[in-house]
């Protein structure tokens, strides 16, 4: 896990092959040109549209819509997690309702949040700090519930008041648990964040790909599509690197098991 | 005045069938500031239960604990247990030092200053024969170096006194002898007043000034003898004493009149 992965020529190399059978094909088959463009075509749109600057600011937006819901999902979840965790009466009580809300899928909320907040970047963040939420908030509570007793009574017999037992021994405790819970949340918030762009948008990404789908520019909104995966594996890349720093000596003990 | 005095101290737990169960049955020993003591008994005698009610982690269903000539209402701040669960105990996501400097910073030794508290935690490391695993975490360290770093790590905290519930008991028999000589040269040195958990009779002799014999539950103190062979204590001389087999077979005699459980 210390080095870095050497590089997957036979999946980059099958994934270019992909694009030149589709580049081909779309070339042999003008008719379909409106469904299925040349990547070419694709990537000269994508050219224009980051020349113009127009998929740069819709990107941009796409991204503070992004950051802004999944952090506070992110804080939010953690610290009631925390909280449902260590406190069982709490936990108890609210058990039903999140385990009946927690599979509906999160995008039937979006017409209630157009109901309630309009359409705007208030409404597309909170329908994205809503879906975001449940994968950390389930997950910080399993790990706080799975920490060992012995760790608690460790800081106890060391004299910890409940706040640095919380702060030096649970959060530390739970957050291999928090860390899967947020590495879920990152793609749930990505996806809604363009599916409420798509519904009740006038800027991002989302926004941008429906609208030169409607204009019929297809090749435009393939290269929307480009951008939106570009973020995504961006931003999951970014997750992968400061999780395995923090989380360093988690990734040594599990090598460590498994050999 | 003795340094932790227990006083009629009984422990029943109600189980979910409503039957109570009585783990500790009517325990009252002193100890005194310096002293080595140890509890031996069978296992399953309710042991840790009464190691964890001195300790201030459970309530005791009567009886009290006097550390110090204070009441134990909850964790005292001059007493700490170390448990047998090292790798449980331990945190995984601090190295050696990290572990260490944990007890330093729970005594507050934040004030001394970090280059000190640092200093502080390597000769402690150095002490217990870690010198160079200091920013190794506790996976990569075998079970008598963790238990090692889990020492460091309750010295580190200078409690008055030390409660080790059978910190060696799932160390392989060479380990256990290595560690005990390593306990017995920090606690001269330290001068910790050590109350000693354990099921291996001749442990419990080498190591202590006192030993209490412990019944199966509920369990009492049967009996209480001297172990006073002279200081330091060697592995072989100490042990080929002719005494200290007389020592070990009477103990065991206590142990074994009981009956199966």
């Amino acid at each position: 896990m210390n080095q870095a992965k050497p590089f997957n020529w036979l999946g980059w190399s099958s994934f270019a092959l992909l694009l030149v059978a589709w580049e081909l094909g779309a070339r042999a088959t003008p008719k379909l040109e409106l469904y299925f463009p040349p990547v070419s075509r694709i990537l000269s749109a994508l050219g224009q549209a980051l020349a113009a600057g127009s998929i740069t600011q819709h990107a941009l937006v796409t991204l503070a819509r992004f950051a802004e819901g999944f952090l506070l999902a992110a804080l939010l979840a953690v610290l009631s997690g925390v909280v449902l965790g260590y406190f069982r009466f709490l936990n108890s009580l609210l058990a039903t309702l999140i385990e009946l809300l927690r599979p509906m899928p999160s995008v039937a909320i979006i017409p209630v949040a157009i109901l309630l907040l309009g359409i705007g970047d208030g409404m597309i963040v909170s329908v994205t700090v809503y879906a975001t939420l449940w994968p950390i908030l389930i997950n910080t509570i399993d790990g706080v519930r799975n920490i060992d007793p012995t760790l608690i009574d460790t800081g106890r017999t060391f004299g910890l008041n409940r706040w640095r037992i919380l702060c030096q021994i649970i959060l530390p405790g739970a957050s291999p648990y928090i860390v899967t819970g947020l590495r879920i949340g990152l793609s749930i918030a990505l996806i809604l964040v363009t599916t409420a762009e798509m519904i009740a948008g006038s800027t991002g990404l989302g926004f941008f790909i429906l609208d030169e789908e409607r204009a019929m520019n297809s090749a435009n909104m393939y290269a929307g599509i480009v951008v939106v995966a570009l973020l995504g594996y961006m931003l999951n890349r970014l997750f992968l690197m400061i999780e395995s720093r923090a989380m360093k000596w988690r990734h040594g003990m599990m090598a460590r098991q498994a050999a | 005045m003795p340094i932790l005095e227990v006083q009629s101290l009984s422990k029943s737990y109600r189980q979910a069938g409503g039957e109570t169960t009585v783990a500790i049955g009517n325990i009252t020993c002193q100890v005194e500031a310096g002293e080595f003591v140890s509890f031996v008994g069978p296992s399953g005698c309710g042991k840790t239960t009464l190691l964890m009610s001195i300790a201030g982690l459970l309530a005791p269903s009567s009886g009290r604990v006097i550390v110090n000539g204070k009441e134990v209402s909850g964790p005292p701040a001059n007493l700490v247990l170390l448990f047998q669960e090292y790798n449980k105990s331990l945190f995984a996501w601090r190295s050696v030092l990290g572990n260490v400097r944990f007890g330093l910073a729970a005594r507050g030794a934040r004030s001394t200053g970090a280059a000190a508290a640092e200093d502080k935690a390597r000769t402690l490391i150095e002490l217990v024969g870690l010198k160079g695993f200091e920013s190794h975490y506790p996976w990569e360290l075998s079970g008598g170096m963790q238990q090692r770093v889990a020492i460091a790590r309750a010295l580190a905290y200078e409690p008055e006194v030390l409660l080790m519930d059978e910190p060696f008991g799932s160390l392989d028999a060479l380990t256990r002898l290595e560690l005990e000589d390593t306990l017995l040269r920090l606690w001269a040195e330290l001068k910790t007043t050590i109350l000693f958990i354990t099921h291996d009779i001749e442990e419990a002799i080498y190591l202590s000034d006192r030993i209490w014999v412990l019944s199966r539950r509920p369990s009492q103190i049967v009996q209480e003898l001297k172990s006073d062979f002279s200081r330091p204590r060697h592995q072989v001389t100490t042990r080929a004493d002719g005494r200290f087999m007389e020592l070990r077979n009477d103990i065991y005699r206590q142990i074994g009149n009981q009956g199966a459980p």
